[in-house]
């Protein structure tokens, strides 16, 4: 029987033939990951593990990323916490503030990941390395820690549902926009359990940075990982950013999927998700009036260079609306540097916007950028649950950072053709 | 193993980000934890829960952040056992890795109230709802994750196995 592409290389790191869907298995791990939310909670449940080791040094990366640099005294104990029991165990992965970054944007950056490698993270985003041909998936910090030891993991072995991407995307429509159509068609349950595997020749035309996007938020359908097959734009990444060896991995013809659905990225509008979940879908066209207090460009979701270069494109020579907080968090130090490089910064704080160091900070209501009591934010972030960026009568609309931008020139939710654009 | 008490009841995609808000987050202390469980859904259940109460809700639950505070939190506020249509996959893990009892069970989740007073036998895998005097059947765990279970968490699987 025909394989998918996740189960060809969860096969793979179990030393099998062949596996299929539903059964449980033990794969060897190429990276495990945890932060400084997630990380305290790991290192304090294998404490009671009788092997205190971890597995192999190279292979485990620490990211204190969520409220740091530290937003308060508990917050920097917690970093301390991971600081210390990284330099205890001689961890080679661990990025201090001023080599920190979001994660998921960081360690494909890094290199640390590469096409055909298996990586659980504690942390749900972790699915972001799929864009790779990578099998990575979210777990809670007793995986985490258990992985970090044992270098291995149990899993059972998913289903898939087959994306066909064709066509190309029109010049404001990005991966953001893929995916939140997606989620909007199947729900935040319809790849439950399952693999969401992308493919078609639609796929040619997404960059890296649009396939970051995807995957990152194939959670947001509950799936346990979302996944792209390896070209020519994946390698150009890999060899740029990695010294890893990668090995490719492609679904067989005759694989089976519990459905097919195929999407003409031409025919894709600008999509925001209302409150209070990512299904919430609408074009901005159907989105009507929706006067907004913030904007935030970043995170793990929309936090690269591409999306800052949009950003910056449609903000360059305009102005921020009146009583309109725009916040933009570029999701590492290198893309940080890179956007001085190119002017985007500068285009932003003359916009009339802040420009943030590296965190998740409002992403998930922790710092830098809370909502009040019926306040609307239009945020490139990945959750918009109750409460998720502050107040819990507070709103958080999904969107893409052309979106975000067209939104923070006029106050409400816009696009970009608003503008003249 | 049994578990019986009175049940509180949710609805669809219960995020983590209720179960327990990020801004609780600075703590990874259960009992802290416990005191600010579901309070953006459900602003009384700490005052409510007593020690061996049920959680029941439809489906997703769980979904969002990978955050094992929120079945931490749960256990730690009293909760004996969560039953629901479906669990987010990483909830489901990360609550059979501490060792929080859940129970997938549609029918379940469907029919049972706010308020009823349910039994749950872990062994069976029976839930007897007492106030209505209907019962259900709820998925058995595979044998792999018994294990797990019957060690009381994953660290304790490993300690025993590897």
């Amino acid at each position: 029987m025909g394989m998918t592409m996740t189960q060809k290389i969860l096969a793979a790191h179990a030393g099998l033939e062949s596996v299929e869907a539903g059964q449980l298995i033990e794969a060897n791990l190429d990276l495990v990951l945890a932060n400084d939310i997630t990380g305290p909670v790991a290192i304090h449940e294998v404490e009671k593990l009788n092997k205190k080791t971890v597995f192999d040094k190279d292979k485990v990366a620490l990211v204190p990323d969520h409220f740091a640099p530290n937003k308060d005294i508990k917050s920097a104990e917690h970093c301390k916490c991971v600081r210390e029991y990284a330099k205890e165990h001689g961890i080679t992965n661990y990025f201090e503030v001023g080599q920190m970054g979001i994660e998921h944007a960081l360690l494909p950056e890094k290199g640390l990941i590469v096409a055909g490698e298996t990586c659980i993270g504690a942390d749900s985003h972790t699915c972001t390395y799929g864009a790779l041909g990578a099998f990575s998936t979210g777990v809670g910090s007793t995986d985490m820690g258990c992985g970090m030891i044992t270098g291995q993991a149990w899993f059972k072995v998913p289903s898939a549902i087959k994306f066909i991407l064709t066509g190309k995307p029109s010049k404001w429509v990005s991966g953001k926009d893929v995916i939140l159509h997606i989620i909007g068609m199947i729900g935040v349950d319809g790849a439950l359990y399952k693999s969401m595997e992308f493919t078609g020749d639609g796929v040619a035309n997404l960059s890296m940075d649009d396939r970051f996007a995807i995957s990152n938020m194939a959670i947001e359908a509950g799936a346990k990982n979302g996944i792209f097959p390896v070209d020519d734009k994946t390698i150009a990444y890999m060899e740029e950013h990695s010294k890893k060896k990668y090995t490719v991995y492609e679904a067989d013809e005759d694989a089976i999927y519990d459905a097919e659905y195929t999407i003409d990225l031409s025919k894709l509008e600008p999509t925001v998700a209302f409150p209070h979940l990512p299904e919430n879908t609408k074009t901005v066209s159907e989105a009507g009036e929706v006067k907004i207090d913030q904007v935030v460009i970043g995170s793990c979701t929309n936090g690269r260079i591409e999306d800052l270069r949009t950003a910056a494109e449609i903000l360059k020579g305009r102005k921020v609306a009146d009583g309109i907080r725009v916040i933009v968090i570029p999701a590492t130090q290198a893309i940080y540097m890179q956007a001085i490089e190119e002017g985007l910064v500068q285009i932003f704080i003359h916009a009339g916007a802040i420009v943030s160091t590296p965190t998740c900070g409002p992403c998930l209501g922790g710092y830098m950028g809370i909502l009040a009591a019926g306040e609307r934010a239009v945020s490139t972030t990945n959750r918009n649950f109750v409460g998720r960026m502050g107040h819990v009568d507070s709103e958080v609309y999904l969107a893409s950072p052309a979106v975000a931008a067209a939104s923070a020139v006029t106050g409400k939710i816009s696009q970009p053709s608003e503008l003249g654009l | 193993m049994k578990a019986c008490g009175i049940v509180h009841k949710y609805g669809d995609n219960v995020d983590t980000d209720v179960i327990i808000p990020a801004r609780y987050l600075n703590s990874s202390d259960p009992a802290e934890l416990a005191g600010h469980c579901m309070e953006d859904i459900d602003t009384d259940f700490v005052k409510r829960v007593q020690k061996g109460d049920i959680m029941v809700a439809n489906k997703n639950f769980g979904c969002g952040s990978s955050r094992e505070h929120a079945p931490i939190a749960i256990k730690a506020s009293g909760i004996s056992c969560v039953i629901a249509e479906t669990f987010a996959r990483i909830f489901y893990r990360n609550a059979i890795n501490i060792g929080l009892p859940i129970i997938e069970c549609p029918e379940a989740a469907e029919a049972i109230e706010a308020g009823d007073t349910v039994e749950i036998d872990f062994d069976s895998g029976m839930i007897y709802d007492k106030t209505k005097g209907t019962e259900y059947k709820g998925q058995a765990f595979p044998p792999f994750m018994q294990k797990i279970i019957e060690s009381e968490g994953l660290i304790n699987y490993i300690n025993e196995n590897k």
